[in-house]
């Protein structure tokens, strides 16, 4: 690490004297900052933190001359707000590269990112504001030898905090545009393009009971068809015999992945349609490791991923032990002046996704090495998630736009917050949002969103039911203020009462060009906060934020 | 050690000419048909670029590029300008993106990120965040966050550069 830094440290200095060509290279770079107190809140269960203040902060550097760049990232947690791993505590620079494309020959040394198809069996990427960065550190290349094929390689280890993982990770992935290989195809009116990906994990085995395999594979194809307005993806993956979990059961089954979508669209209307199933799919750096510790790959949530904050309260999470789910999205735009559209057109989308287990459960769960689940059981199988949602969009006039929004969704609350087997919340969301134009460059947008839980026996009735609303003002480019009330009339959960509470919240951000500063007060429910599927738990929280964003 | 290395790497970043626009970084992308397309093949006969980071499940994102395209007719006519909007989506919403772009009926050129590598490679923490590029492609103003209106500066940026 450190003669790493020493040796990018060197690299800048022959730039700045040696004027090969007349360009000089140039600097770029980010700055992130959030920082949050801690009050003692009782009434909402929010706990107070010795340090009053939290701090997450990094700023990436880059330097680019020509075909060549590098650069740094910074990152400092002191302490690491809550929610996040306190393992992050401390300050250190975990993320620094150097790379450069010689005749074509793209060569990374030191920390990268990368991703071999969909992800099913190798993506290394980042998401700060859930804490994962599974970077890699090792050596990758990237060489197109003729026209339409490319092949990637790398050898690396992966970031685990401040340390890395035991696992030495090997990958391969090569992908052929066949439309660009071959001259006869060139003026097909199909496209084809085919992948494939291999990644090998070698970890000691010093497990003094089983006889573990040290290396542990996984390989991908894929292909992705295009003609006119259909366009078709699929990719399967499978992974060799991994020991899963904590490793009780000498258990090494193997696992795959299956997904698929065919989508059609022409101007107006979008249709999409999407399968996946999953089973024993879970696969990292180092044998049992658990939670977003050393993820080597990726599983796509197969549902839709709301924005609203009540539409996003019970959110999927793919289960990578194993499911099946499935999906489908229409989006379609009523024309201007038809009779449903008005003047300005109406945009609507519907989308439905449900997702269950696998029938007898995954590979992995058995003590049977030998049982494999049915490939398609649906019916009577346990129900992890269903999402049915409308979608309205429309602009009433010049100064007016309308947003309405209705879920319906089944959350298997044991399921997807970790539990065995349990029962579910069923939950029907209703949300408005009104916005209203005073002048060109002033807006007011309201939000009022409604959460209703099923009251019957046979569901969770979890928190209850939920009310919020929110006013925003902004004022062009540089001024906005928001005021957020959610409210929870109160609710029983294991045999513990809570009162009703308005967690109010008020904000007001200042932006010029780049940087931008957002200072908050107020209450922050207990949650789940989800990016890409991938989700982190927000404990309840009272006190200032402030958070100040930076780049050049 | 390590400090006093990463101190004396930023001291001499900093005596690279600063003056200079910054060029558009080269990175591979994604066409909404999954073929891949380099940046540098980016080009608009020497007119302005925009070049606008969204999502599909992103907001003001979606909110920027519609309210853009009731007026980029009128860009278009005026200064030449072309817009490319750059989806963050990951491969969880990367199929959604070709729909989403049809039946919003935005006639911007689209192309996918899906790992963040151009969003690295371009100092994006956050989405929206947009970029004005003028006639040498190079970076000459950039905007995070939207708010109804924003375009309108957007838009006095681009007629500077092509007056």
């Amino acid at each position: 690490m450190r003669k790493l830094t020493f040796i990018i440290a060197c690299s800048f200095i022959p730039f700045l004297t040696w004027a090969q060509d007349n360009s000089s290279g140039t600097v770029q770079g980010d700055f992130n900052l959030s920082t949050q107190s801690y009050y003692e809140d009782p009434a909402i269960n929010a706990v107070g933190v010795d340090e009053f203040i939290l701090m997450n902060a990094y700023s990436n550097i880059r330097y680019t001359k020509g075909n060549f760049t590098a650069g740094v990232r910074f990152e400092s947690y002191l302490n690491v707000l809550q929610g996040f791993e306190s393992n992050f505590n401390g300050n250190g620079i975990p993320y620094r590269f150097a790379q450069y494309n010689v005749n074509g020959l793209d060569i990374t040394v030191g920390n990268f990112y990368e991703q071999f198809g969909n992800g099913l069996i190798f993506r290394s990427y980042e998401e700060k504001t859930l804490g994962i960065d599974n970077v890699m550190d090792g050596v990758r290349l990237k060489y197109s030898p003729l026209k339409g094929l490319s092949l990637k390689g790398f050898v690396a280890t992966q970031r685990l905090f401040w340390e890395q993982g035991p696992g030495i990770i090997r990958g391969f992935d090569a992908e052929l545009n066949l439309n660009d290989a071959i001259s006869s195809l060139e003026n097909s009116k199909t496209n084809a393009i085919l992948g494939g990906s291999f990644v090998s994990r070698f970890e000691e085995d010093n497990n003094p009971v089983f006889n573990l395999p040290e290396n542990v594979a996984a390989y991908a194809i894929r292909t992705t068809v295009n003609r006119g307005k259909i366009s078709f993806n699929s990719e399967y993956a499978y992974k060799y015999n991994d020991p899963a979990g904590s490793v009780t059961y000498n258990n090494y089954a193997p696992g795959n992945a299956l997904m698929t979508n065919i989508s059609y669209s022409q101007r107006g209307l979008g249709i999409v349609l999407e399968a996946h199933r999953v089973d024993n799919m879970d696969y990292r750096s180092k044998r049992g490791a658990t939670g977003k510790e050393l993820t080597l790959n990726y599983i796509p949530a197969i549902s839709k991923q709301h924005a609203y904050t009540l539409a996003a309260f019970y959110p999927f999470a793919t289960q990578p032990s194993g499911e099946l789910g499935f999906q489908g999205e229409i989006n379609y735009t009523f024309k201007k002046k038809s009779k449903l559209g008005g003047k300005y057109g109406t945009q609507v989308a519907v989308n439905y996704s449900r997702i269950n287990a696998l029938n007898g459960g995954p590979s992995e769960l058995t003590i049977n090495r030998d049982h494999s689940p049915a490939f398609f059981s649906v019916a009577n199988e346990e129900l992890y998630f269903r999402d049915l949602n409308f979608d309205i969009k429309k602009k009433i006039s010049k100064k007016v736009k309308l947003m309405l929004n209705y879920l319906d969704v089944i959350y298997n609350k044991d399921v997807i917050e970790g539990k065995i087997i349990g029962k579910n919340v069923h939950a029907r969301i209703g949300i408005a949002e009104v916005n209203y134009k005073l002048k060109p460059k002033h807006t007011i947008r309201s939000e009022f969103q409604y959460l209703s839980v099923d009251k019957s026996d046979e569901y969770y009735k979890d928190q209850g039911d939920w009310v919020m609303g929110l006013v925003e003002y902004s004022f062009s480019p540089h001024w906005f203020f928001a005021f957020v009330d959610q409210y929870n009339g109160g609710y029983t959960s294991e045999g513990k009462s809570y009162d009703a509470v308005h967690y109010l919240n008020i904000s007001c951000g200042y932006t010029k060009g780049t940087n931008r500063f957002e200072l908050g007060y107020g209450k922050v429910r207990e949650g789940i906060f989800c990016v890409g599927g991938v989700c982190r738990n927000v404990p309840s929280s009272n006190g200032f934020t402030l958070n100040i964003t930076s780049s050049f | 050690m390590k400090k006093f290395l990463l101190i004396s790497a930023l001291i001499s970043i900093n005596f690279i000419a600063f003056s200079q626009n910054r060029a558009l970084p080269k990175v591979d992308l994604k066409t909404l048909d999954n073929n891949t397309i380099n940046t540098s093949e980016f080009d608009n006969d020497g007119n302005p670029i925009v070049i606008s980071f969204w999502a599909t499940w992103c907001k003001p994102c979606v909110k920027e590029l519609t309210n853009i395209a009731e007026v980029y007719e009128d860009w278009q006519d005026e200064t030449g300008v072309k817009i490319i909007a750059i989806s963050i989506d990951d491969a969880r919403n990367m199929s959604k993106v070709k729909p989403k772009v049809n039946a919003e009926m935005w006639d911007y050129e689209v192309y996918c990120d899906p790992n963040g590598d151009l969003k690295r490679a371009m100092g994006v923490g956050s989405v929206p965040h947009t970029f004005l590029l003028n006639e040498n492609k190079e970076i000459v103003y950039q905007h995070t966050g939207y708010k109804d209106g924003d375009e309108y500066d957007l838009f006095k940026k681009i007629e500077a550069l092509v007056k």
